[in-house]
């Protein structure tokens, strides 16, 4: 049995990195009960996603229809609810699940983008870092390591505060946050790659550098970059939600799930229902994303590299 | 071994450096600080006197030079809110910030240790499936939303703990819980897997070999070589755990160095945020230089 603990590098993430290669080396088999779970997941991904394409058909209402009459009125199940608004409304009688249906958008529509541009930028720069080596990515290496001492959540609500919160600024924010993860990935991966017969065979054809790296290194990162693109999304959603529980998100009244759970905190001993069903839709959204990525990586197997930490 | 804590030594100095960088650029996307601290009918000249009193006169490096000859003084200048230095400020809160932060990774060790050596030695049982649903669901939960529900929970329907503020042990039960949940996940999944993997090792065969009962083959054999990745993953786990904090404290009104950052950047107060982004990356390079040497220490293997 090789014993992974001997050869690695003296740091801390290589070590967590090794362990998450045996976890998924185990996995690989394949086991048609896995399948179960993927495909739950992804029943929840694909109705969140109509959920957020189709949210002025869907919804029973406008979300931002202020009917202060009908405030803090609970599920239409429950005594005093009222029929046209079945999970209840809010402080300004809005209704809670049109917001629940249109802030799967802002949700969706984050998470996708901040994960696409994230990758945009930690890719490319991965590539060249593993690739070249030397100065480009000695300096690199330490960028990474540098926004590794800073914690994400803390990271991007410094930047958001100063720079303000619009949807395109939130975006940016999250990528430039995470951009670390691809990075980390890529580069190690180019690494080993860059040292493999076919990229010297190529070398030896007479390929330049730039059509190694695009037609030979790129297309075999290629499922690992999916794989974190996949398991990201679900934490680009909770760190989106947790900015606009902190204030920091899209400002009013664009219903977003993070607010509308703060929004709820106010009433926590007479109205439950309003931070509640908000955040059920992210915990619900994010475990489908998370069964659905599991499911990713067991079928593209990155063999090894990506961090247990996700 | 004093070469190699040298050299992580000055990694990790390096690395403060590069966050000394960001913190200091964070002020200068700002607008204008000025237009923070002065209220908006100043004059022109006193805008002036203010930007000449930061030093926002200067060229960039001579401006850079002096933000970080007083940083490592631990000077961030004065809060624009508060009376006081902004990393007095932050000092003091840190306490209470630090307290939260050993509940929740004490809760987290409690019910993530038992939890993932249970569903590793009991593998594939219902023990196992539940030990991975309940990760599962761990790492789907918002936290902020995990504090409210335990505050509606325990706070308003059973009353038994108290939901906001910090007045004794109780007030810190829910916060910690509430920062604890997301590590808790990773630290069992970990354990489990580095267990399983530990378990098809020869020295593991060899125990069972040699007729050692069960009990001391986990013990003594499987879980000290288990525990070595999941000690790692503990420092890693400390960036989280800030972030955790942060969101917690808020979620609890909790007087902690989270909620002051927050309130900080609420209120553009730039000094504040700078000295509480240093304070939290000094702890976190720390701890992962104390993970690295206690890992070699631990696991014999590994030689420097």
């Amino acid at each position: 049995m090789k014993n992974s603990a001997v050869r690695l590098p003296l740091t801390s993430s290589a070590l967590v990195e090794a362990i998450a290669a045996t976890e998924m080396r185990r996995q690989r088999r394949f086991n048609p009960a896995r399948l179960i779970p993927a495909l739950f997941g992804g029943t929840i991904v694909l109705g969140v996603a109509l959920m957020a394409i189709f949210a002025p058909l869907l919804s029973p209402g406008d979300p931002n229809l202020q009917t202060l009459p009908d405030r803090l009125k609970p599920p239409s199940w429950m005594a005093e609810g009222r029929p046209d608004h079945f999970l209840g409304t809010d402080s300004l009688g809005r209704d809670i699940l049109s917001r629940i249906i249109h802030g799967s958008r802002i949700s969706l529509v984050v998470g996708v983008a901040a994960v696409l541009f994230s990758g945009s930028i930690g890719v490319p720069l991965g590539l060249l870092a593993g690739y070249f080596g030397g100065m480009v990515d000695a300096i690199l290496a330490r960028i990474a390591d540098v926004q590794q001492a800073i914690p994400f959540l803390i990271l991007a609500i410094a930047v958001v505060a100063v720079i303000g919160s619009s949807l395109a600024n939130l975006i940016l924010v999250l990528a430039i946050t995470t951009w670390v993860l691809y990075f980390r990935v890529v580069r190690g991966e180019t690494l080993s790659l860059r040292e493999e017969e076919y990229i010297w065979a190529a070398r030896a054809v007479g390929c330049d550098n730039w059509r190694i790296i695009w037609r030979h290194i790129f297309p075999n990162l290629l499922p690992s970059v999916i794989v974190i693109a996949t398991l990201l999304v679900a934490n680009m959603i909770l760190f989106e939600a947790a900015l606009s529980f902190l204030g920091l998100g899209l400002p009013p009244p664009t219903p977003t799930w993070g607010r509308m759970v703060s929004e709820g905190r106010d009433y926590l001993a007479s109205a439950w229902w309003i931070p509640f069903f908000p955040g059920l839709a992210i915990l619900i959204t994010v475990l489908g994303i998370n069964l659905l990525g599991d499911w990713v990586r067991d079928v593209l197997d990155p063999r090894r590299r990506i961090s247990a930490l996700f | 071994m004093v070469g190699y804590l040298l050299q992580r030594l000055i990694h990790g100095i390096g690395v403060l450096l590069g966050v000394s960088i960001i913190v200091f650029f964070l002020i200068h996307l700002t607008a204008d600080p000025c237009s923070v601290i002065l209220p908006p009918d100043a004059s022109a000249s006193d805008r002036k006197i203010c930007r000449r009193q930061l030093g926002l006169d200067q060229p960039l490096p001579v401006q850079y030079a002096i933000f970080l000859s007083r940083a490592v003084q631990g000077d961030f200048g004065f809060s624009y809110r508060h009376q006081g230095y902004a990393m007095d400020l932050v000092l003091e809160r840190l306490p209470a910030t630090l307290r939260l932060m050993a509940v929740a990774i004490s809760f987290a060790l409690l019910v993530a240790v038992p939890l993932g050596i249970l569903a590793a030695w009991k593998r594939d049982t219902p023990i196992d499936a539940f030990a991975r649903t309940f990760v599962l669901f761990g790492q789907a939960v918002p936290d902020f939303w995990l504090g409210i529900v335990l505050i509606l929970i325990f706070g308003v329907a059973l009353r038994w703990l108290p939901v906001s503020g910090s007045r004794g042990w109780e007030s810190l039960i829910l916060p910690g819980v509430t920062i604890g949940a997301f590590p808790l996940t990773t630290i069992a999944r970990l354990l489990r897997s580095s267990l399983l993997e530990v378990m098809n090792q020869d020295y593991i065969r060899t125990a069972w070999g040699k007729g050692l009962p069960p009990k001391a083959v986990l013990w003594k054999h499987a879980l000290k070589n288990a525990a070595i990745p999941t000690i790692t993953v503990i420092g890693l786990e400390v960036g989280f755990l800030f972030g955790g904090a942060v969101v917690a404290e808020n979620v609890f009104a909790y007087p902690g160095m989270g909620r002051l950052a927050v309130n900080a950047i609420a209120n553009r107060d730039i000094p504040v945020v700078q000295a509480f982004v240093a304070v939290t990356a000094t702890i976190i390079v720390a701890v992962n230089l104390v993970v690295d040497l206690l890992y070699t220490w631990l696991d014999p293997r590994i030689r420097l």
